[in-house]
């Protein structure tokens, strides 16, 4: 089985390569790439299109098993194609949690039976997610778990984080935290600041990130272990890991997209599409977030995907759980964000979102090179659009429900298998196209 | 005249923070005319006669239940108290459904009390009935701020260049928020005082001066309004005591003495005696702690009757 992708312009950050070319699968990996490229089979016309390395989620939850009512691996790989996105790591707290290796291999089975894209689980730290003993790493690694974590929940006991880091270190696996002291939190249900005081409900203080961050960024440079800061949030965290990364703390870190495009400030609507922890944060911390991506700090763009029910964001913000979806607007909320507005260029924005979470994770993919598997995504860069609260997701939890962007996923490629085609069905492409051309 | 306005420009009362000066003066000017009312042999008038106004209190309340239930009722319009214990949410039921369920019996108004910020918005977004917030968390008490300007204004004859000390847990106090924007857009000038512990973030941004004494609060007031100490928090990191809180942050006689000729003491109930507030100032010539309560009718009447009464003439 081939296909050709003809007439893109090709951007591949693992290679450094930024040009028009062609592109050839064959038999689910990457056979060529370059001018005037002859297939048998397929061909896919991609002028005005780019072609990227599909991206890599690093922080995504499934919910399956056990919250299949808020989303599955079937409908959550839908959402991953849907972004472009050809991987996903499942999180961990999942009921029961992924603390053993039966879980581990139920959802790996349930992704090969009817997942769209890659999945690949992340244990988790302490069995049960109770932060009081350690999960069996190796069990886990050898079921397929590429990294630890508790996310969700914070590994409170100082204790358990230098033994989870030490001991995962002996596997190569890289500890993510989600990074809060919850008694700093103590019932906080938005950021502490301006805003949470004018609308009178409880803060969390974005030290509450911080002081976690550098806590284990010490344990981190006791242990010599991999740190991975899952959503960091706050420009206190920002320097935490500056720092630790100057002193050579094998230190990673992400940050979403809706903290790089939200803040504090929206949350006076009330609306629960705003409610996730870490919270959307001041319009400070926005920016030293924004720079610690320009300056190269943040090494991955994650989404935090996590989906709920209507019925459970359907009350009053107090009673609502956190979280956001957020894998079919990620591209689209970065490009204009980060790449519209000249924070970063395009190729670079790719690497954040494929190139660099392959490499922070040690995952096949983020690459166009010849013999990799042909795991891509088509972007039309010119399309603007209104997210609608129609998703692929089983969730609609989006904060960015009514909002017009501009720049798309089109088509998405896993294993060489086309699994998301926004093109076909495309009812009259023509007078689409003129209109676009109008608007410009 | 003062008014500018003769009416209100939304359905629903939520907060302060939408309300315009004009407004404010508005519902002012109104509730003079309706505590004459009050004063008469026969305390009625039907201007919302035929309407129904439902109470929906989600959270315990007996001052302000019982101002509303009256205002509603010299007013003339029917009404029917809903609480939450002993009703359908204690089996679970959302607030989203109890209300459309409310509002399928067409109410014309809602009168909201609830623990958490944001519910009466909620309410107002999604039901075409008028929605009045009665406190909402630790968000807005509008009517209560409202009951305070009127206050001020019967006694000191004006807003604007009244200087204003609240006193107390600033942090989980509706009352506080409320108050200091609607003294703010009258141009009055706000001071909180309280320990750190019960100061929220970067409330200084709303315009006020925030002290940690209470001499420097009382020093200059004209008027100083002390807000309840929830017994609950004692101990549990807002502060070590109410014994301690009483000698650091109490209102009692001997601090006033150094307050301005003519000050007045307000309280929005309900009070502790013995720990912010020493029952000699409470009882005492300052206090105008019970005419707050007259007029909190009066007040509630004139909301009443501009989101409803107004309208349906």
């Amino acid at each position: 089985m081939t296909l050709l992708i003809q007439n893109a312009r090709v951007i591949d950050p693992s290679r450094e390569f930024d040009g028009k070319a062609d592109l050839l699968i064959e038999n689910g990996v990457v056979a060529e790439v370059g001018k005037r490229v002859r297939g048998g089979g397929d061909v896919l016309a991609a002028a005005g299109l780019v072609v990227v390395p599909g991206f890599i989620d690093l922080h995504t939850h499934l919910r399956e098993p056990g919250h299949e009512h808020k989303e599955t691996i079937a409908t959550g790989t839908r959402a991953a194609v849907a972004g472009g996105y050809t991987a996903v790591c499942a999180m961990a707290n999942t009921e029961p949690p992924n603390d053993e290796r039966a879980v581990t291999e139920m959802i790996i089975a349930e992704a090969a039976r009817n997942g769209a894209c890659r999945v690949y689980p992340i244990g988790a730290v302490s069995r049960g997610l109770k932060g009081e003993e350690l999960a069996e790493f190796a069990d886990l690694r050898a079921a397929g778990c590429v990294a630890l974590s508790d996310d969700g929940k914070p590994v409170a006991n100082a204790q358990l984080m230098r033994r989870a880091l030490e001991y995962a270190s002996m596997l190569q696996m890289p500890v993510v935290a989600h990074e809060e002291d919850l008694h700093l939190r103590e019932g906080g249900v938005m950021h502490e600041g301006f805003y949470s005081t004018l609308l009178g409900m409880s803060g969390i203080p974005a030290a509450s990130e911080e002081t976690m961050v550098a806590r284990d960024a010490i344990l981190a440079q006791m242990t010599g272990a991999h740190l991975h800061i899952a959503h960091l949030s706050t420009a206190g965290a920002v320097d935490a890991v500056r720092n630790a990364r100057r002193a050579g703390v094998h230190v990673t870190c992400e940050v979403t997209p809706h903290h790089l495009a939200l803040t504090d400030e929206a949350v006076q609507s009330f609306s629960t599409n705003l409610k996730m922890n870490p919270p959307l944060r001041s319009e400070e911390h926005r920016r030293a977030v924004i720079d610690a991506i320009a300056d190269g700090t943040v090494d991955v763009i994650a989404t935090d995907h996590a989906p709920h029910h209507f019925d459970e964001k359907n009350v009053e913000f107090d009673l609502a759980p956190f979280g956001v979806i957020g894998l079919e607007t990620a591209f689209s909320v970065c490009y204009e964000r980060l790449v519209r507005r000249r924070v970063i260029d395009l190729p670079r924005l790719i690497e954040l979102m494929s190139t660099a979470p392959a490499r922070v994770f040690n995952l096949p993919g983020g690459t166009l090179r010849p013999g990799a598997p042909a795991d891509i995504a088509l972007l039309n860069l010119n399309e603007r659009f209104q997210v609608t609260n129609t998703f692929a997701s089983k969730a609609s939890n989006s904060p960015f429900i009514g909002e017009t962007m501009q720049g798309r996923v089109v088509v998405t490629i896993v294993g060489g298998v086309v699994q998301y085609d926004l093109r076909a069905p495309a009812p009259l492409p023509r007078a689409r196209k003129r209109k676009q051309r109008r608007k410009r | 005249m003062r008014t500018q306005t003769s009416a209100l420009r939304s359905k629903d009362l939520l907060g302060i923070e939408q309300l315009a000066p004009d407004e404010i003066n508005l519902i002012l000017d109104t509730a003079e005319g309706f505590k004459e009312v009050s004063e008469r042999p026969v305390k009625k008038v039907p201007a919302l006669r035929g309407q129904l106004v439902i109470n929906l209190f989600m959270e315990a309340s007996t001052r302000t239940r019982v101002s509303f239930e009256i205002a509603e009722k010299r007013l003339s319009a029917d009404t029917l108290n809903f609480s939450a214990s002993g009703s359908s949410v204690e089996k679970g039921e959302t607030l989203i459904d109890t209300a459309e369920n409310l509002m399928a019996m067409a109410p014309d108004m809602i009168v909201i009390r609830h623990k958490h910020p944001g519910a009466p918005k909620m309410l107002a977004d999604r039901l075409p009935a008028s929605i009045i917030n009665a406190g909402d968390g630790a968000h807005e008490h509008p009517t209560q701020a409202l009951l305070d300007a009127f206050t001020i204004r019967e006694r000191l004859g004006r807003l604007h260049g009244v200087s204003v000390s609240i006193i107390g847990d600033i942090a989980h106090s509706r009352v506080v928020r409320s108050n200091i924007h609607l003294l703010t857009k009258m141009k009055a000038s706000v001071t909180v005082a309280g320990p750190p512990t019960l100061i929220p973030a970067e409330i200084e941004k709303l315009g006020v001066r925030v002290v940690h004494s209470i001499a420097e609060a009382i020093e200059g007031a004209d008027v100083i309004m002390m807000l309840r100490i929830q017994l609950e928090r004692q101990g549990k990191l807002s502060f070590p005591s109410l014994r301690e809180y009483y000698n650091t942050f109490g209102l009692t006689p001997g601090r006033l003495r150094s307050a301005k000729e003519g000050v007045i003491v307000m309280h929005p109930g309900p009070m502790n005696r013995g720990v912010e507030i020493a029952s000699d100032v409470a009882d005492g010539p300052w206090s105008v702690i019970l005419d707050q309560v007259t007029n909190g009718v009066a007040v509630r009447m004139a909301v009443l009757y501009l989101l409803g009464g107004a309208h349906a003439e």
